[in-house]
């Protein structure tokens, strides 16, 4: 797993010196990748990413509320999206009803960028645009991603969205552009702040308490808790991708 | 009598031939007005969502790459099998390959969402990424083609034509497998997870290659007022005969295996028989007009007028037809299928999840495929014009060796 973590060759490094200086003429706003690079090999006490880390999230559908909407309207109003819901609208997190034809068993469950280990589109990415943080977090570099879409033709779980307008009012933490695919990012510039991503925390506040995010190597973790003591699935683990994100209850 | 046939066609019809340029300069400019307006706008004006993100400029994008690649193939029979009536067709054979594959990319390429960091695509290499091979195999292509285009030309060199040529030939079944793979690759979804994937479009690279081959030269030979020689078009009409059969049965073996072994039932089931558009295109499409019929075209004994009509110009352009077909099933229709994430449920999102995506291409798709079509006919009528692309037969050998056939 860990030399999947280091982009340790040559043109990574040329990329990380390219986008330190990017870095440091834009200042803190920029794109959760970019602070990465740029944070991850300077001296900045936060030391971002490290692959001591894993994220994580585990998601309880039988706590999940048939119908609620909370953990994606946070979503939105976090990242800047319009929250419309065409097929061109880019939606990072949705929420899924499912029925099961045997029983008619109906459930609800968020879905969303499932921040795999080994990420087909991180592997299918032409220019490395897609990839993988240290500690697991799945990004887009919004600065190399030329807008091809594979990843999202690759992706298991419809997890990605093309930007297909010009925006306006975006949030300075969450770069986002036309011509580019993006997806959910855990809430990178949350999670550098030791916060929880906006979906948990809306999640939770509504005392749903349907999802539990965390550090899947920290054995003490809340996240690794729960996964104990109780059976969980990956969604398609057919692919053997070893997501981050566990669903509970399905 | 072989000079006759050689003689540059620079010196006559100059009025027509800029015509052919005008109509395919024009179509170049709508493509050029599609991706200008798309760069402003987006791509919000075009049919593409985030279900269907692959949309027509592909499917014309992915045919003229694989048929590029096929268009070699006459070059190859020359070089590597040494059949001569396919080596004095090289020139023209390698320069349609270098024209398709220049259609192609540039249709993928004014796709893009961000075209202007067409240097990052350059300058950083994902090696993991079939993509990237794609973007290596396809420079290599031109290098390549270009080389064994300048071998067969220049007579200096002509003793280079064929290591070079063996080059080109292994270089085109490794560009046609990566074409392919980029599908092949795409495990989540069910129409695209088969190791087929790779194989089929090698086959059928051969089939649309030839078909489009067999169009451009009986278009140069009729432009001249020449007649194929007769020897000539049976054989590439029964080369073209065996590579139909073999992409349908090819096709026959993908689904049986898809079916069978792979379990896709459900992703069948879509293709095969409910699936809408997908269905009709596949069957009436890709099958019948794209196959069948061309079959039935080829083989059926007539006279020798309709002979020309329907060997020369009929039967390959129901193929390239055919071809645009299969790619729109294959692609498209892969997409359109809902993705399974979970087995036994029915499933609904606000993400279209669980149903079949909605796809109507609008004029800027077109636009940009068609811009495909017209870089590789403008490439290949200025070409065919400013050098010596006629295939130039010994008649006389050829028709001993017809009579000893
Ligand atoms: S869920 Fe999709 S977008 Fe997220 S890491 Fe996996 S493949 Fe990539
Ligand atoms: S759209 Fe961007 S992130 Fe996705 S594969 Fe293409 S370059 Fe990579």
């Amino acid at each position: 797993m860990n030399e999947h973590d280091k982009p340790n060759s040559v043109e990574a490094q040329a990329r990380r010196d390219f986008l330190k200086t990017g870095a440091l003429v834009a200042g803190a706003t920029l794109a959760p990748g970019v602070l990465f690079y740029g944070v991850a090999h300077s001296r900045a006490p936060e030391e971002a990413a490290s692959s001591d880390k894993r994220f994580g999230l585990l998601i309880d559908t039988t706590k999940c509320g048939d119908g609620c909407n909370d953990c994606v309207s946070a979503c939105n109003t976090e990242n800047g999206l319009t929250g419309e819901t065409g097929p061109q609208d880019s939606q990072w997190i949705r929420k899924v009803d499912i029925k099961d034809l045997r029983t008619g068993y109906v459930q609800s469950l968020p879905m969303m960028c499932q921040h795999c280990e080994n990420p087909p589109c991180v592997d299918v990415c032409p220019t490395g645009a897609s990839m993988k943080r240290a500690d697991g977090i799945v990004l887009v570099d919004r600065h190399t991603c030329i807008g091809c879409r594979y990843c999202m033709m690759a992706c298991p779980y419809k997890a990605r969205s093309f930007v297909h307008e010009p925006l306006t009012d975006q949030n300075p933490e969450v770069p986002r552009g036309k011509g580019c695919v993006e997806s959910c990012t855990f809430c990178v510039q949350r999670v550098d702040r030791d916060e929880q991503p906006a979906c948990v925390e809306a999640c939770n506040t509504q005392g749903h308490n349907a999802m539990i995010f965390g550090d899947l190597k920290d054995p003490e973790s809340a996240l690794n808790k729960a996964l104990k003591a109780a059976s969980s699935i990956e969604v398609r683990a057919d692919l053997a991708l070893n997501t981050g994100v566990r669903y509970q209850g399905i | 009598m072989a000079q006759e046939h050689c003689t540059n066609q620079g010196e006559c019809r100059t009025g027509q031939f800029t015509a052919l340029l005008a109509l395919g300069g024009l179509v170049i400019l709508g493509a050029l007005y599609a991706f200008f307006t798309l760069e402003h706008h987006g791509h919000v004006l075009t049919g593409m969502n985030n279900q269907i993100v692959w949309g027509l400029p592909h499917v014309f994008a992915v045919f003229l790459i694989v048929a590029a690649s096929g268009a070699l193939n006459v070059a190859s029979i020359g070089s590597v099998f040494g059949k001569d009536v396919y080596k004095k067709r090289a020139p023209l054979s390698g320069m349609l390959a270098l024209a398709l594959l220049a259609g192609g990319l540039a249709v993928l390429v004014l796709d893009l969402g961000r075209p202007d960091r067409l240097i990052v695509a350059m300058t950083h290499y994902n090696f993991q990424s079939i993509f990237a091979w794609n973007m290596i195999f396809y420079n290599g292509f031109f290098a390549i083609v270009g080389l064994y285009l300048i071998t067969l030309m220049d007579r200096k060199l002509k003793a280079w034509s064929k290591p070079v040529g063996y080059m080109a030939f292994f270089w085109r079944l490794g560009l046609t497998t990566a074409t392919g793979s980029i599908f092949g690759f795409l495990v989540a979804r069910a129409g695209y997870n088969s190791a087929l994937m790779a194989p089929m479009f090698i086959i059928m690279s051969f089939a649309y290659g030839l078909a489009i081959f067999m169009v451009v030269q009986s278009a140069m030979y009729t432009w001249n007022g020449l007649v194929l020689d007769e020897g000539v078009r049976r054989r590439m009409k029964n080369l073209l005969a065996i590579f139909v059969g073999a992409s349908l049965y090819f096709t026959v073996v993908f689904h049986l295996t898809n079916l069978y072994f792979a379990k896709q039932w459900d992703f069948e089931r879509f293709i095969l028989l409910d699936g809408g558009i997908y269905t009709q295109v596949f069957w009436i499409g890709q099958v019948l007009l794209g196959g069948i019929v061309p079959l039935i075209l080829l083989f059926m004994p007539r006279t020798k007028d309709a002979q020309k009509i329907c060997f020369c110009f009929l039967a390959p352009l129901l193929v390239i037809l055919g071809g645009l077909a299969q790619m729109y099933v294959t692609i498209i229709g892969g997409q359109a299928f809902p993705m399974q994430m979970f087995p036994g449920h029915e499933v609904t999102s606000t993400f279209f999840d669980g149903v079949v995506a909605q796809y109507s291409p609008t004029m800027y798709e077109w636009l940009l495929g068609m811009g495909g079509v017209g870089i590789t006919f403008v490439l290949t009528v200025v070409a065919v014009r400013a050098f010596k692309f006629m295939p130039q037969d010994d008649f006389h050998v050829l028709q001993m060796r017809r009579s000893t056939d």
